[in-house]
């Protein structure tokens, strides 16, 4: 009878070493993959800067005119990609609102009307008012609003991404009607589900 | 000297051994049938989407800021560039169609049952891959569509409750469309997708090879787990004809025919686009997507507010755990269509609701017509024979934009009734409080109009009648004393 083989052979201790080397050499291919992959996740941070639309004269008063600035955090390769669009309206003196071009339903791109007054978009037909409050349609919400200023005669935006629901612009400076000190612009006819 | 040649091929390769494992095998000669040519169909549009693909990658440049100029340079400049980009789209096209026949001609014939489960998993993977890969490459034409495309799915990921902004992060590569977006969707399109594709196209291969296809049904004849698989060797021993030759006929003239529609429809419709240079100020257009995804634009217009975002998230969810559960829930049993009235239901509601969905999308009657304010003139027969106040009033109606969600005269938009006849329908307080308040799906006017254009709008509107039918009133009043008023 063949004695029992000891547990730890040549070959044995060959195998179990090729698969720990192994192991090793994938770790160290595979967590720099990793990281590359995951930086996407946790390289993110609040992408967001002040953001110039030019010299005030550009935007005449009580009117609504687009304004284009260039994406923030651009890639070489961008091209014409980095020209976003924004409503901007002149309420009155310093008072501005300024609208990302998104509807806030599926991020079509909403068209201004300045005889009606409205914001359409192309897509599923929603509107909206001159102040970017919900009029109709599928829009959960009015239109996405970007924080403003008002620098050495130039108008300054907060921006930077996408505006989707999940992620909305910076809390506006615009007040909410109804809260005190705001006017209330419009008549509010149907219930809108604009967050204040 | 040929023989030899393949005498010494066959000693080094074993071909023999291997044809008789794959091409070769043994299959029911009841699956001699018409009915099982969708499966190659959809294979052989894969590899004209490869092919057509590879020659297309030597040109295209995966760049936001050139990818729209090659895709022109390969129209115009590229020696038979056109034509290729056409094949590539029509081959999309085709491999979507005839992967649905397929999914549902194996739905009704029970394919999804005992011992074929995985067979079925792993072709619903290859369904959703194939999805994955028309949305990517539809990116990839980037013009406008794609680029407002791209907006859309961005905002119904941002839907998504608590990782709605992560989801719209790694949808765009950033925090918003640019560079990266497009090289994501190359890479996704290019290598990953279509590698994850050929992978499940080996399992779903290699599976039909060992638990064989599914046998033409014979009403009445159940699947049992305990006798299923003996019955089937029995059947293949019997009455078994090997695929090659016996078998492949039909897929073959199929395959045929398919690759000359092809053609033919890239011959004549051509390629698809690209459209509007992807340029986010460009902001006068819409967007549209292909054919496949025309259901859910269609959906996304037509649901209620309230059911948006449920329907949005959950539905496709709960509509794919169902079909991978298929045959978990019902493995065994009947599997001819004969005698499963509600899977036959099933598959006619599924057609019919994607196809209706998809030709309303296709139309758009939701979607504001936005030019139709200053291209569509009043026709004249709504203009005969009014007083100044009424044409006024159709002046109104031109420049405050009714025209692009009302149609007069059968040209506008269909966002809104039609007006041709709304004096029919509403009487003058009526219009006036719908105009001034809005309500249904119109916006309020109250703000935009002076208390003289409204009264000049009702007056008109108060014309748009057939002429021998009598206007709305208000049953309240009396007929005579309205007609004082």
């Amino acid at each position: 009878m063949i004695e029992q083989r000891p547990s730890v052979s040549r070959r044995n201790l060959l195998l179990k070493a090729g698969i720990a080397l192994n192991a090793i050499a994938a770790a160290l291919i595979g967590i720099p993959v990793l990281g590359f992959v995951i930086s996407n996740i946790t390289g993110r941070k609040k992408e967001e800067t002040w953001i110039s639309l030019g010299p005030l004269s550009q935007f005449p008063e009580s009117e609504t005119r687009m304004a284009v600035y260039r994406n923030p955090f651009t890639r070489p390769w961008d091209g014409e990609t980095a020209q976003i669009p924004c409503w901007v309206r002149h309420v009155e003196g310093e008072k501005f609102q300024v609208f990302a071009i998104n509807c806030t339903h599926l991020g079509c791109p909403v068209r201004w009307f300045p005889d009606s007054r409205l914001f359409l978009c192309p897509c599923h037909g929603g509107a909206f008012y001159e102040d970017g409050s919900r009029a109709s349609g599928p829009p959960p919400r009015g239109l996405f609003e970007y924080k403003y200023k008002v620098e050495n005669g130039s108008l300054f935006i907060l921006g930077g991404h996408l505006p989707t629901l999940a992620e909305p612009l910076s809390t506006s400076n615009r007040q909410c009607p109804g809260a005190p000190g705001a006017k209330s612009e419009l008549i509010q006819i149907r219930g809108t589900t604009r967050p204040c | 000297m040929l023989k030899s040649i393949a005498q010494w091929l066959e000693e080094r390769l074993h071909l023999v051994k291997l044809f008789e494992a794959t091409a070769g095998h043994k299959v029911p000669r009841s699956t001699n049938s018409w009915f099982y040519v969708f499966g190659s169909g959809t294979l052989l549009c894969f590899v004209i989407q490869i092919v057509t693909g590879i020659c297309l990658a030597f040109v295209y440049v995966p760049s936001t800021d050139h990818a729209w100029t090659s895709l022109q340079y390969l129209n115009h400049e590229q020696y038979l560039g056109w034509f290729l980009r056409a094949v590539h789209n029509w081959g999309s096209n085709f491999m979507v169609a005839i992967m649905s026949l397929h999914l549902a001609q194996t739905f009704l014939f029970g394919a999804y049952k005992f011992p074929r489960e995985l067979t079925w998993v792993s072709g619903c993977f290859l369904f959703l891959c194939t999805l994955g890969m028309s949305f990517t490459g539809q990116v990839l034409r980037f013009d406008q569509d794609a680029y407002w495309g791209l907006g859309i799915g961005a905002s119904i990921m941002g839907r998504v409750p608590f990782a709605g902004g992560l989801m719209v992060h790694l949808l765009l590569a950033g925090p918003i469309i640019a560079g990266e977006t497009l090289s994501r969707f190359f890479t996704l399109h290019v290598f990953v997708i279509p590698g994850l594709i050929i992978a499940l196209v080996s399992l779903h291969l290699r599976l039909v090879l060992t638990k064989g296809v599914n046998e033409y049904p014979t009403p009445g004849v159940a699947v049992n787990r305990a006798t299923y698989v003996h019955e089937y060797e029995e059947r293949l021993h019997k009455d078994g004809v090997p695929f090659v030759p016996h078998v492949i006929g039909k897929d073959l003239i199929f395959s045929a025919f398919l690759m000359v529609a092809i053609c033919a429809c890239a011959l004549v419709f051509g390629p698809a686009g690209p459209g509007g240079p992807p340029n986010p100020t460009l902001i006068h257009t819409l967007p549209k997507p292909d054919f496949y995804f025309l259901a859910v634009f269609a959906a996304l217009a037509l649901l209620p507010a309230y059911l948006e975002t449920f329907l949005l998230l959950v539905a496709p969810v709960l509509g794919i755990a169902v079909l991978f559960a298929l045959p978990f829930i019902s493995g065994t049993g009947e599997k001819s269509y004969r005698r499963r009235p509600i899977a036959i239901l099933a598959v006619i509601l599924a057609f019919l609701t994607l196809g209706l969905l998809a030709w309303l999308g296709s139309y758009s009657p939701w979607s504001p017509r936005m030019e139709a304010w200053s291209s569509l003139a009043t026709p004249e027969q709504f203009l005969e024979g009014r007083t100044p106040l009424e044409l006024q009033g159709a002046l109104l109606i031109q420049s405050k934009q009714c025209r692009n969600c009302h149609s007069l005269g059968g040209e506008g938009g269909m966002r809104g009734p039609a007006l041709d006849a709304v004096a029919n329908r509403l009487t003058a307080d009526q219009l006036v409080r719908q105009i001034i308040q809005g309500g249904g799906n119109m916006p309020a006017y109250a703000k935009n109009l002076k208390p003289a254009e409204v009264a000049a709008l009702v007056a008109f509107m108060r014309t748009l009648r057939p002429s021998f039918e009598p206007p709305a009133r208000d049953s309240t009043i009396p007929a005579t004393r309205e007609a004082r008023r």
